[in-house]
């Protein structure tokens, strides 16, 4: 029944893609790579397809509950004791879901990407670098150990490097992917040290000893992490937080999101693949992979994530409504949805009815992947028509891009959570979870939901209505099947994925949870996001003066906003005028004085000598003679004399 | 009959020794040099054989050294000559003050 060979095949076919294409693409298969990439990616979703429909069917359920299981498990390091690090393969809900999310939407965008990258010159190139991003991720939501996602954690981080510094002769380009790897590579220097510090107290790196050591009241590790306490906060929470600083900097959570908007620099597809599916939800995985710790041992931790969720979410909607690159609207957009399912998961408990915004969480971040892929694979049809990113580019395009059109149109409404668009059901579970436990968090989300209502239908009638440019007409077509197959299919999805009943398949303990729709609950959200839309269509459906009479009364908002807050200048101004200042300058100066300072003396003095003695050196043989003679006599003279 | 003594030999062997020092340092021409360093050798041989016969004549270690000896200078000479002939070649000369190139 479980034969592990198949699983482990689901990342190896994006590896061995990877590898193919990065050995042979570039000179003997160049006009096949994309199709070789997409027929791997293909036999990886059947392959992911049928692995998830046998867990979720046939074996995953014993006595009603979801189990955890291992069915390959290969140890690759052993440390002292109990501490290894294995490579294994770890099969649960959440890791079956993630699954299917990775593979549909990167095979969506392979497909897409055989039309959009068409003419490209290092198409094989850009198709290695996708199936190494597929492979890092598919293998890092599978991995059965702590330090093997950590190492397929970095693999992420470094595929996205590649994938956003694409075009790496534009300047913009390559300043963007050091951000990201920057930041990222920043945040997980905490994930990192809260590696340690679980491993350290709980004497383990295996995910399943590891939750249950951690969680089970009375436990030597447990109580030993909970007696520590490092400023008043137990040692536990401390790595937790670690831990979610981490998650924070791979989400784009507050304070770590700069770096998000900036990767829209690579190719249109690369931002569908990390937004949708990929880089970004990773953080959130984590969070949902370690949930029993956080919400059973340390709360203080998980009411961090709920806030850090809740002020991204709000922080990120109210920037996005003032931005005009829609790629960069719509990267607001994830921030803000991301947000969403970290407060979803910051709100939860362990098990039950009261584990509901795990379920949320998980239920939002697949409906998410849908219509957030959905929606950057449209932008980037609407790219490829315009050949811009600036929404004053464009306008009237729903005659030129029909099936664009629908498909952007439905993902709108899918995140505005308009009933019965996919969104719509998550968000309502996410707020009522929220309801239950933090009115302030619920607030907040009503208000989000609200306001992204209102970006996404700013952005969908200053595409696809408003006034038309006239310059469209001479334009070429939509881009022909391998770009519409993916939009329709995510259309299809976005429309249909909120039917699923997803409690039974995902809940925080494993016994599926009944969705109890409350319809009171959807009132409030609903006629939110109903007014977001209204307030859109008003202001921007046609040409008219409106929104820049609105953008001047409250210009200093609208400028704080359209500026992102000033977090890039903050950042800026900590690292150039504090770090550089007063650490980094000072440390140069020492390397350059006294560390060189060593070295160039070392190198002078041997000169001097070598100038002043380099006379011995004369070039007659019979001097050399006589000093030889001198010195065997002196020897002679020591031996005889001296050396009784 | 005069029977010569150690003491003698030793002394003869000393003053070969010497005058091949003298010429090793003071000739310019590699032709004599190369006659000095084998006084030298032959200085060192002689000291062998008297050692041996005045003091262990029943032994003949000393003979077989100086045998080795002067296989060496043997081979010693063949490589020299090599050297001074092709330096000849190339200097025109066989004066070791004409080949200094090769210094500092």
């Amino acid at each position: 029944m479980l034969n592990a060979t198949y699983i482990a095949l689901i990342p190896l076919l994006p590896l061995a893609g990877f590898i193919i294409l990065g050995l042979f693409g570039r000179k003997y298969i160049k006009n096949s790579s994309g199709i070789i990439a997409t027929i791997l990616l293909l036999a990886a979703t059947v392959l992911a397809i049928y692995t998830a429909y046998g867990y979720f069917f046939e074996y995953g359920k014993v006595n009603g509950v979801y189990e955890k299981l291992i069915p390959l498990k290969y140890t690759w390091l052993q440390f002292s004791g109990g501490v290894s690090i294995d490579m294994g393969i770890m099969l649960d809900p959440i890791t079956c879901m993630m699954l299917l999310v990775i593979t549909f939407i990167s095979l969506m965008v392979h497909i897409y990407s055989l039309a959009y990258m068409k003419g490209e010159e290092r198409v094989a190139t850009y198709y290695s670098f996708l199936g190494l991003f597929t492979f890092s991720m598919l293998a890092l939501v599978i991995s059965s150990n702590i330090f093997q996602i950590y190492i397929f954690w970095e693999l992420v981080g470094l595929s996205s490097f590649l994938l956003i510094g694409f075009y790496y002769d534009k300047p913009s380009a390559v300043a963007a992917c050091k951000k990201a790897f920057i930041v990222t590579r920043f945040a997980d220097l905490g994930f990192l040290i809260g590696i340690l510090m679980l491993s350290f107290y709980s004497g383990t790196l295996d995910f399943n000893t590891l939750i249950e050591r951690l969680t089970s009241p009375g436990s030597a590790e447990l109580s030993s992490a909970l007696s520590m306490s490092f400023m008043g906060i137990s040692v536990l929470t401390w790595a937790m937080i670690l831990v979610f600083i981490g998650a924070a900097g791979k989400s784009a959570m507050f304070p770590l999101q700069i770096w998000l908007p900036d990767a829209m620099e690579g190719p249109t597809p690369v931002s569908a693949l990390i937004h949708a599916a990929t880089m970004v939800v990773a953080g959130v995985f984590l969070v949902a992979r370690l949930f029993p710790i956080f919400a059973l041992s340390a709360p203080e931790a998980l009411e961090l994530v709920a806030y850090v969720g809740a002020i991204s979410a709000l922080l990120a909607a109210i920037i996005a409504c003032a931005q005009t690159d829609i790629k960069r609207v719509l990267a607001f957009s994830t921030i803000s949805q991301i947000g969403y399912m970290m407060f979803a998961l910051g709100v939860s408990k362990y098990g039950g009815e009261s584990g509901l915004g795990y379920t949320a969480s998980m239920f939002h971040l697949f409906t998410h992947a849908m219509f957030k892929a959905l929606l950057f694979l449209g932008a980037g049809s609407v790219i490829h028509f315009i050949h811009s990113n600036e929404m004053k580019d464009m306008g009237g395009l729903r005659k030129y891009l029909p099936v664009t059109h629908v498909t952007f149109l439905v993902a709108c409404l899918a995140i505005a959570g308009i009933p019965p668009f996919a969104g719509f059901f998550s968000k309502e579970e996410i707020l009522s979870a929220a309801f239950q436990n933090n009115m302030i968090i619920y607030w907040i989300g009503l208000f989000t939901s609200g306001l992204t209502a209102f970006y996404m239908f700013r952005l969908y009638f200053g595409i696809f209505w408003s006034k038309e440019h006239e310059t469209h007409a001479e334009h070429h077509d939509e881009g022909g099947f391998a770009m519409l197959l993916p939009l329709i299919l995510l259309g299809i999805g976005a429309a249909a994925a909120g039917f699923i009943p997803f409690g039974n398949f995902v809940s925080s303990d494993g016994s599926a949870l009944e969705s109890h729709f409350n319809l009171n609950m959807t009132i409030a959200p609903v006629a939110f996001s109903l007014i977001g839309i209204v307030t859109a269509m008003w202001l921007y459906k046609t040409q008219n003066n409106k929104p820049d009479k609105i953008a001047a009364s409250i210009s200093g908002l609208y400028k704080a906003a359209y500026h992102k807050f000033y977090f890039d200048e903050m950042y800026l101004f900590v690292t150039k005028k504090i770090l550089f200042n007063l650490i980094a300058k000072p440390a140069a100066w020492i390397d350059k004085n006294v560390v060189d300072g060593l070295v160039n003396a070392t190198g002078n003095t041997t000169v001097f000598v070598s100038k002043k003695i380099k006379r011995i050196q004369s070039g007659k043989v019979q001097q050399y003679a006589v000093y030889f003679l001198v010195g065997a006599v002196a020897m002679a003279v020591l031996f005889i004399y001296w050396w009784k | 009959m005069f029977e010569p003594g150690l003491i003698h030999i030793l002394f003869i062997s000393t003053a070969l020794f010497f005058i091949g020092v003298f010429g090793f340092f003071t000739r310019r021409n590699l032709i004599t040099i190369l006659m000095s360093v084998e006084l030298i050798l032959n200085s060192v041989n002689l000291n062998f054989i008297a050692f041996n016969k005045y003091l262990w004549p029943d032994k003949l270690d000393g003979l077989f050294f100086t045998i080795f000896i002067i296989a060496i200078a043997a081979a010693e000479a063949a490589v020299a000559i090599a050297i001074i002939i092709n330096l000849y070649r190339s200097h025109h000369s066989i004066d070791v003050s004409n080949a200094e190139e090769m210094k500092y």
